[in-house]
């Protein structure tokens, strides 16, 4: 269904078609992940950079780990400090990307934007992998994913989305994909962290965090981020803890089979409970488990198409399911 | 050369005589078909009234303007010609050169150059090269404070007597209320105003766009619409407080055309200017990372923009300014965090004023030129911006009919960072003349007679 699509840049820009398929595809990656031998030719002959200037662990690790499955090159790159200030610009870093012929990109960019200039002046794929404050559709992918196959739907799903609302691209992209599937979504975290006009993206703002969480069937906790603390947006850990932090006593208000959702690194004690985080209701784990799958997902919708025709000398994995093999051979 | 600031009658220039256009002058309610005459840099008369001896000349170039307005020549009271210290951006020379193929003939320029145009050399400097290679009036502002740096006034009253027509630390407020109030005390006397690019820093922070659904869609810092007007507020009782004027630059926000429409209504010397982005978008031209549609202060919401209009239409805002501001490709074609602020507007101004305001029937014709004309030099305390005999001959002639097609690449500015690059316009410029002085001619439009 993306098979038309050159990158992928935040779920705003997907129909739900685009999405179910991309679930459907991971389902079949996900199992995959799962045999003796996890690894498909899906896209061999390909070269894959990361480009990462901007810390991470997870989801870079996750799309090297997605991508070497998939049996494409890979090439990544880490900076903590901005590119700006090492003097050369978004724009040169767009041409030397195209002069070593690299097929797809994944960019993690602290500005807002970066991945859809980047789109504009290259005829890679470029994956967002989390641009500033504005969107990372593969975890909201793989939130969704995670929900999916946690409560067998999305439509009709009470999703309850806790902390900095206004810097978290986690929330953007969850927010677009779960009201577009058709989940009922609440919002809750400091007034100095929700962005203006919020309500305009179809969801619910709560009052307080036992508002949000009440009779919910999806826990979504946001990482608050150290840094705000001292932009003033929240006097103190403490009393962020005191007041939004999803303890125990708190979830209790949710459904009985509610599950705890957190996309990580995690500040346990702060904005989720210790015995929240590692608790029967939480997934947490499941999520990095399925991140593999939905970034092989993506990669190989946005890329498989350019797989070479010639045939694949190497033994063919072991046979999925049904649509899966159809979908798998189909590229080879 | 000196066809910018010609200041007496020059015998050496060539008389012209414009023939059949409209003649518009909106500061003596004139609006008829007649002949203008020029004569040694100034203004010979309408029609009958110009001296038959200069009508039975053999010399006179006769330009034939059937069909096109002829209007007091443009004034633009907020450009950045980046010289000194920035002429990659843009130099006084093709600064004014797209002024005057604007139909602009003179432009103040604002002082955030490098250095900024904080003493007395800086200021002569821009005066001399624009003598020397300028193709409009150039009319310096000086900084408020030495080196734009908000602490200390600079020498108001030295600055005013070399040439500066008003002060602005602009590109930043001046924020510390008791400098702004000290400013205001020193320029009263000299009747020239303090240009305030009114902003909160602390509340604008690390801000680039309009806060509002647009920014939490896209996930861009907001620049909240109160990070201007509480400085407006702030100016207007300063302005009260002091006698002095205040004129607010580039205003984008309903509240404070609100706040002008008050203080204009207490009687406080207070002005306004608007630029031709801010009433023609909205920040939902900001969605696809344009870093042409970046600019400070920031394309605001629908609301806001209908609020400017009603501003200009009832006068709460006197008049109309671009915001002129080049940046090179290099600055521009970045990320959205990383590229400065600021779009050119000088060649676009026209057919944008037209759009925002003609077209939809909100002013006619004459007056928007007014809002062109006279009602930025008197902002500036400055007298002109007429066809009256004997006035400079500052003329602009267009056909406001006439269709074209913005070519970025094509500006004469040395940058070419616009958002309107591709939009077809109403408005051509025919010929700016400055001081009788042909400064841009449309070739293709015009048959020179004679």
């Amino acid at each position: 269904m993306i098979g038309h699509r050159k990158d992928l840049l935040g779920i705003e820009d997907l129909g739900v078609d685009e999405i179910v398929s991309i679930l459907d595809t991971a389902r079949t990656f996900r199992e995959v992940l799962d045999r003796p031998i996890p690894k498909v030719p899906s896209l061999r002959g390909l070269t894959a950079a990361n480009l990462f200037f901007e810390a991470s662990t997870r989801t870079r690790l996750s799309f090297e780990l997605a991508q070497k499955r998939m049996s494409a090159d890979t090439v990544s790159f880490q900076s903590t400090g901005s590119s700006v200030s090492k003097g050369e610009t978004l724009k040169d870093t767009a041409r030397n990307i195209e002069a070593m012929g690299i097929h797809l990109v994944v960019i993690r960019h602290q500005s807002s934007g970066a991945p859809h200039f980047l789109a504009r002046n290259l005829d890679a794929s470029i994956i967002n992998a989390g641009d500033g404050t504005h969107e990372h559709p593969t975890q909201g992918l793989l939130d969704i994913y995670t929900m999916r196959e946690k409560k067998g739907r999305i439509d009709g799903l009470r999703v309850a989305i806790i902390g900095d609302i206004m810097h978290s691209r986690v929330a953007r992209s969850n927010i677009w994909g779960l009201t577009k599937l058709g989940a009922s979504v609440t919002i809750a975290g400091p007034a100095t962290m929700m962005p203006a006009e919020v309500e305009r993206f179809g969801v619910t703002v709560a009052k307080s965090v036992e508002e949000a969480i009440e009779g919910a069937d999806v826990v979504n906790i946001l990482r608050i981020q150290l840094e705000r603390q001292r932009a003033g947006l929240y006097p103190s850990l403490r009393e962020y803890a005191r007041v939004y932090g999803v303890t125990k006593e708190r979830l209790a208000g949710a459904r009985p089979d509610a599950i705890v959702m957190h996309p990580g690194p995690m500040n346990r004690g702060v904005e989720i409970a210790q015995d929240v985080a590692d608790g029967a209701h939480s997934v947490i784990l499941e999520q990095v488990t399925n991140g593999v799958a939905v970034r092989m997902a993506v990669l190989y919708m946005l890329a498989g198409r350019d797989v070479p025709a010639e045939p694949s000398s190497e033994p063919a994995p072991v046979p999925p399911s049904a649509p899966g093999r159809a979908i798998l051979e189909a590229k080879r | 050369m000196s066809r910018a600031e010609t200041a007496g009658r020059d015998p050496a220039i060539r008389p012209i005589c414009l023939k059949g256009g409209r003649i518009l002058d909106p500061s003596r309610g004139i609006d008829r078909v007649q002949e203008l005459w020029l004569d040694q840099g100034r203004i010979a008369g309408l029609g009958e009234d110009a001296p038959a001896a200069l009508r039975s000349r053999s010399d006179v170039e006769v330009i034939d303007v059937s069909g096109a307005v002829v209007s007091p020549g443009w004034v633009d009271i907020h450009v950045h010609l980046r010289e000194p210290g920035q002429e990659d951006k843009e130099t006084i020379e093709t600064g004014t050169l797209a002024a005057a193929r604007g139909g602009f003939t003179t432009v103040a320029c604002m002082p955030n150059t490098d250095p900024p145009l904080d003493d007395r050399p800086r200021v002569e400097y821009v005066i001399r090269r624009a003598r020397e290679s300028g193709h409009a009036r150039v009319l310096p502002i000086a900084a408020v404070t030495r080196g734009q740096a908000g602490e200390a006034l600079t020498d108001i009253e030295d600055l005013v007597l070399a040439g500066a027509v008003a002060f602005s630390d602009d590109g930043k407020p001046v924020r510390n209320a008791e400098i702004m109030r000290r400013a205001l005390e020193l320029t009263r006397p000299l009747g020239v105003p303090v240009i305030q690019h009114a902003e909160d820093p602390d509340l604008k922070g690390s801000g680039v766009v309009h806060e509002g659904w647009t920014s939490t869609r896209i996930g861009l810092k907001g620049i909240p619409d109160v990070a201007e007007s509480v400085m407006v507020a702030r100016d207007a009782l300063l302005a009260e407080l002091t006698g002095g004027r205040v004129h607010v630059a580039h205003v984008s926000a309903a509240r404070s055309v609100e706040i002008i429409r008050k203080a204009k209504a207490r009687g406080i010397a207070m002005t306004a200017e608007v630029t031709p982005h801010h009433l023609v978008l909205t920040d939902e031209a900001v969605s696809g990372y344009d870093t042409n549609t970046k600019m400070n202060p920031p394309l605001r919401s629908t609301r806001d923009r209908e609020a400017l209009i009603e501003g200009v239409v009832d006068g709460t805002i006197d008049c109309l300014a671009t915001d002129h501001a080049p940046h090179t490709e290099i600055d521009k074609d970045n990320d959205f965090d990383s590229a400065p602020f600021g779009i050119i507007g000088l060649e676009t101004a026209l057919g944008l004023y037209l759009k925002a305001l003609v077209e939809p029937g909100h002013l006619t014709l004459p007056e928007l030129l007014l809002r062109m004309t006279r009602k930025p030099l008197e902002v500036l305390g400055r007298r002109g911006g007429t066809l009256e005999a004997g006035e400079p001959a500052d003329v602009t002639v267009f056909h406001p009919g006439e269709r074209w097609t913005v070519r970025a690449a094509e500006s004469s500015s040395r940058s070419h960072n616009t958002p309107f690059d591709g939009w077809e316009l109403s408005g051509r410029i025919w010929l700016t003349i400055v001081g009788g002085q042909v400064t841009w001619r449309e070739q293709a439009a015009l048959a020179s007679g004679r």
